[in-house]
């Protein structure tokens, strides 16, 4: 059995125009141990289906409005608050975006990383402040002794993000959620964080959910992966499969949007192509249409009478584009 | 060691602004019309030119601006205030008799405000639909709107004549007799109108002010990471979203540190409480001049203080101000 099971997700959000479905009927399974990437612009879904296997989504704004997630068997859709908070930061945890603002600027990192371990572990104050110096080390903070009593501020935006790492693998969860963990960080420092990401799953054997819209960073990092368009999955499968032969348009314009750097100007590289238009607005989420359709090149009139059903190449890669088979 | 060394900085300061205010006091009060002298004579039922000027050789009035500015300068330096005619004691100790009634007033005030303010803010902000939440939005405006020496009047028909559930006027009952602890009761029962007067607008302040940066604290990602570590509700909001929303509050309760001084004049002038603000009415209307000139400089001091206390306070609550960096 996987993991963890998402099955016919819906999460929807109050907008004053009234209720958008961010996330529209996904399913996914994880297995343990594995690696899977959520890809697609900003607007997707991919921090909003974060947020909800976290039961983090923002509070009297989005509500699971139907599905199930199961984690370790247990249903998490119907589970209580209190439940939720020991599997939060134990069982799965999360790193966000901004290194800059996601950690507490008036406390110091050993007491942010021992909390958690206090909160979970039952450890005494002591011991989680030993263990907090031994994840700075882990996370290949140097000095860890003495920079254990540092606050945020004194520390660089990639020092900041492998504390938020040490944070999140404190209690050496099952799932660890990347929410475009190096988006903020500069690009040496992206390979830094995720070579250090990577160790880290080696080590605890953790499966890691990368949400990015870095088709670099996918490549390397994971084994498969879901491309989500306007809270809807298009294309699921193994990362080498979907970039050798993206069944989807919106897949293929994603990856033609990646530079080569090794190929010349005049030999292999194409131009590069971007994918014309917007994400659709919110209250045109819930159309029983195709909502690519308007950015689609190849769309035809069948795209926008019904939405695409998703469907099966091999066992494992799967498409929701009514032309899917031709391309 | 750095954060004591800036603060001896501060300090420092604090000492050059003080002896700038003294200059500023006493030149003022040199460019007003009439004098001790005039005021002395008028207590006598009047005195001829040679009685005047007899007065003022004696309080060396009659020496050059200069030279007067640098004798009080002096005299303060060594705590000498100089000597009130009206109230026949050296103005020092005049003010030290009256200060702890001031400070105990004031200080209660402010800090019940802030406490119970910083309580109001974080619980409303918790839920901003919410009962209390309109409340604190009513209370704020009621206390901007309402005038202190109103409030005070209405709380003492309220609760002193037509309720006499405290009492309408001083600091203690002098014929109360007991230890310690029956004198501590009889000063806390004639505070509370008092405190409460000075500290509702107070209170407005701190509350809407607590309010506002919590709910916005509430939304910021570190809130957000907290959450995610499966930290309680409590937590999240008592110790890392409270200890982020409360330099504001501090930076602001330092700054009305001076209006809540002047708000006690008001306030004492209501319930006759014994303290500065009862002392510099008094010497105004008796035109004292040492008097005034001693209350002005020692709420300078107060005020002063009051903006070092503060300074330390957010020293204390962010590592990011001065210090290590």
């Amino acid at each position: 059995m996987a993991l963890l099971s998402v099955k016919n997700l819906r999460v929807e959000i109050k907008t004053r125009a009234g209720v958008a479905p961010v996330i529209d009927d996904l399913s996914f399974d994880l297995e343990a141990g594995e690696s899977l990437s959520f890809v697609g612009e900003s607007g997707c879904g991919k921090s909003m289906t974060a947020l909800a296997l976290m039961g983090l989504l923002p509070e009297g704004v989005g509500s699971i409005a139907a599905g199930s997630i199961t984690f370790d068997g247990e249903e998490l859709t119907t589970a209580s608050e209190a439940r939720l908070r020991e599997i939060r930061g134990n069982d799965i945890s999360m790193i966000f975006q901004e290194p800059m603002t996601s950690l507490n600027p008036l406390f110091n990192i050993g007491e942010q990383i021992a909390e958690v371990l206090r909160a979970h572990q039952n450890l005494s104050r002591k011991a989680a402040w030993s263990q907090a110096i031994e994840l700075l080390d882990a996370v290949r903070i140097p000095n860890a002794k003495a920079r254990v009593n540092d606050y945020p501020f004194q520390m660089s935006g990639g020092q900041r993000q492998r504390v938020m790492i040490a944070i999140a693998l404190a209690c050496q969860p099952k799932i660890l959620i990347a929410d475009e963990p190096t988006t903020a960080l500069d690009v040496t420092v992206q390979a830094q964080i995720f070579d250090l990401l990577q160790d880290m799953q080696r080590q605890t054997g953790s499966s890691i959910i990368l949400i990015t819209h870095d088709m670099g960073a996918v490549a390397e990092m994971a084994e498969r992966m879901i491309v989500m368009y306007a809270g809807r999955k298009a294309e699921l499968g193994p990362v080498e499969d979907v970039i050798a032969h993206p069944r989807h348009p919106y897949t293929a314009g994603l990856i033609s949007c990646v530079p080569h750097i090794l190929s010349t100007l005049t030999e292999e590289r194409e131009e590069l192509v971007e994918v014309p238009g917007i994400v659709p607005a919110l209250q045109d989420f819930g159309k029983d249409t195709c909502l690519f359709a308007s950015r689609c090149l190849q769309a035809q009139a069948q795209c926008l009478r019904a939405r695409p059903p998703e469907i099966e190449f091999g066992p494992e890669h799967q498409s929701a584009c009514w032309r899917a088979e031709e391309l | 060691m750095q954060v004591l060394q800036s603060f001896a900085i501060r300090a420092g300061y604090a000492v050059i602004l003080l002896i700038a205010v003294l200059v500023l006091n006493f030149s003022m009060m040199h460019l007003a019309p009439g004098d001790v002298a005039d005021t002395i004579s008028q207590s006598m039922g009047g005195a001829d030119q040679e009685l005047l000027d007899q007065i003022r050789a004696d309080y060396g009035l009659d020496k050059p601006f200069i030279v007067q500015l640098g004798r009080y300068i002096g005299g303060v330096l060594q705590f000498d205030l100089g000597f009130s005619f009206f109230y026949n004691q050296p103005v020092t100790d005049l003010i030290l008799q009256r200060l702890p009634a001031t400070l105990l007033l004031v200080v209660t005030a402010q800090l019940l405000a802030l406490f119970i303010g910083v309580i109001m803010g974080v619980v409303s902000a918790r839920k901003p639909n919410g009962i209390l939440s309109h409340f604190v939005t009513f209370l704020a405006l009621f206390g901007y709107a309402a005038p202190v020496f109103w409030t005070g009047i209405l709380l003492l028909i309220a609760f002193s004549l037509k309720i006499q559930l405290f009492p309408v006027a001083g600091m203690q009952d002098v014929t109360i007799e007991g230890g310690f602890w029956v004198h501590f009761l009889d000063v806390a029962r004639h505070m509370v109108l008092p405190v409460i007067t000075l500290g509702s607008l107070f209170l407005a302040l701190y509350s809407r002010l607590a309010r506002a940066t919590m709910m916005e604290t509430l939304g910021s990602d570190f809130v957000r990471t907290a959450k995610a570590k499966g930290l309680s509700p409590n937590q999240v909001v008592y110790k890392h979203a409270l200890k982020n929303s409360l330099s504001p509050v501090i930076t602001l309760a330092g700054l009305q540190f001076s209006a809540v001084i002047s708000g006690a004049v008001l306030v004492e002038a209501v319930f006759s409480w014994p303290g500065l603000g009862t002392l510099a009415f008094q010497s105004i209307i008796a035109r004292d001049t040492p008097t005034i000139l001693g209350i002005l400089f020692f709420s300078a001091l107060v005020v002063i203080v009051g903006n070092l206390l503060t300074d330390l306070a957010l020293r204390l609550v962010d590592p990011r101000v001065g210090g290590k960096g």
